[in-house]
């Protein structure tokens, strides 16, 4: 289960995390596991740490967890939730620079190769649309 | 005044003053950011708010802690990393509330270095650094009440003439010269609270 890297969408609007998901399995299948979240803490756009956490955990892996974000506030709350997981763990999370749709997409796509975890961030940093 | 009514006023005027201004925070926020600051900031202070006795209760640096801990948990925007890491690590800096102007200097440059690190940023970006730094600088400088204030607002104008490099701001580019930066606002706000709870109880002039 946890051979291949996996991935996180954080996005500002719960509709478009759980679009990019949607996405993401229609074209990888289930060889790698997605996580999203989106909305604040009452559910209106925005992010929330707490949720983060707890969506990086739900699909961790022991190869890694390539996470991708739309906007500024996305990409600062996924910061301090990495953060506040802490300890080994957090070494081994990554914040892809990447448009989130696309960049889901190629980093799913690496990592559904079983590409290792910086691979499957180049992987994504290198798309252009 | 106890210590725990002074942490108790500190967190109720600074929760008002940020109910008070929402509006205007998020009118700042539209016009260069992603315009939902008044919004984002009211929830983070309410839920500080909701919480006022048990932050209250604890040893000062712990409450700021917790305080800061809380906006990071329920802000749901950039602004809770940012200034929940500065009110923690402006705990972190100081167990005990300054007792004197040499220590307030000090907890607020970890707060600083803690906005500098969370935002990848620095002075000049147009963001709350902007507001944080003078106001530093001011008390340092040995400045009274008044100047503390002085300081924000001047600080806070000046951040209408600079270029956003920082956040949805940037992608304005130029376009972000001419408006007040949301950050900085808030930051005034909350020290103008400050300064005013301090004065009516007498801690400091």
């Amino acid at each position: 289960m946890n051979r291949n890297v996996s991935i996180v969408i954080v996005s500002h609007s719960p509709d478009v995390a759980r679009g990019a998901a949607d996405m993401v399995r229609q074209m990888v299948g289930e060889e790698v596991r997605v996580g999203f979240c989106g909305g604040n803490p009452e559910g209106g756009l925005g992010t929330d740490v707490g949720k983060i956490i707890e969506t990086i955990e739900s699909v961790w892996s022991d190869r890694g967890v390539a996470v991708l974000v739309d906007l500024g506030g996305a990409e600062t709350n996924s910061e301090m939730a990495i953060e506040m997981i802490g300890g080994e763990r957090a070494k081994r999370i990554v914040i892809c620079n990447a448009p989130i749709v696309e960049g889901a997409v190629m980093a799913a796509t690496e990592a559904a190769g079983g590409s290792d975890l910086d691979t499957v961030r180049a992987t994504a940093e290198e798309f252009q649309s | 005044m106890s210590a725990q009514a002074l942490m108790r006023s500190l967190a109720e005027r600074m929760r008002a003053t940020i109910i008070a201004h929402a509006d205007e925070l998020t009118a700042l926020d539209q016009a260069i950011g992603d315009g939902d600051h008044g919004i984002n900031m009211s929830r983070g202070f309410n839920a500080i708010g909701e919480q006022t006795d048990a932050i209250a209760a604890l040893p000062f640096g712990e409450a700021l802690r917790k305080a800061g801990m809380t906006l990071v948990m329920k802000v749901g925007g950039a602004s809770g990393p940012l200034y929940g890491s500065a009110l923690m690590e402006m705990g972190k800096a100081s167990a005990a509330a300054p007792a004197s102007r040499d220590e307030l200097a000090g907890m607020l440059a970890a707060g600083i270095s803690a906005v500098k690190a969370r935002g990848k940023s620095e002075a000049g970006a147009k963001t709350m650094l902007d507001v944080m730094i003078p106001v530093h600088a001011a008390i340092a400088a040995g400045s009274d009440l008044g100047g503390v204030r002085a300081a924000a607002d001047a600080a806070l104008a000046a951040t209408r003439g600079m270029r956003a490099t920082k956040g949805r701001a940037a992608f304005l580019g130029e376009r972000s010269v001419g408006h007040l930066d949301p950050g900085a606002r808030s930051t005034a706000l909350l020290i103008h609270a400050v300064c005013d709870v301090l004065e009516a109880n007498g801690v400091a002039r």
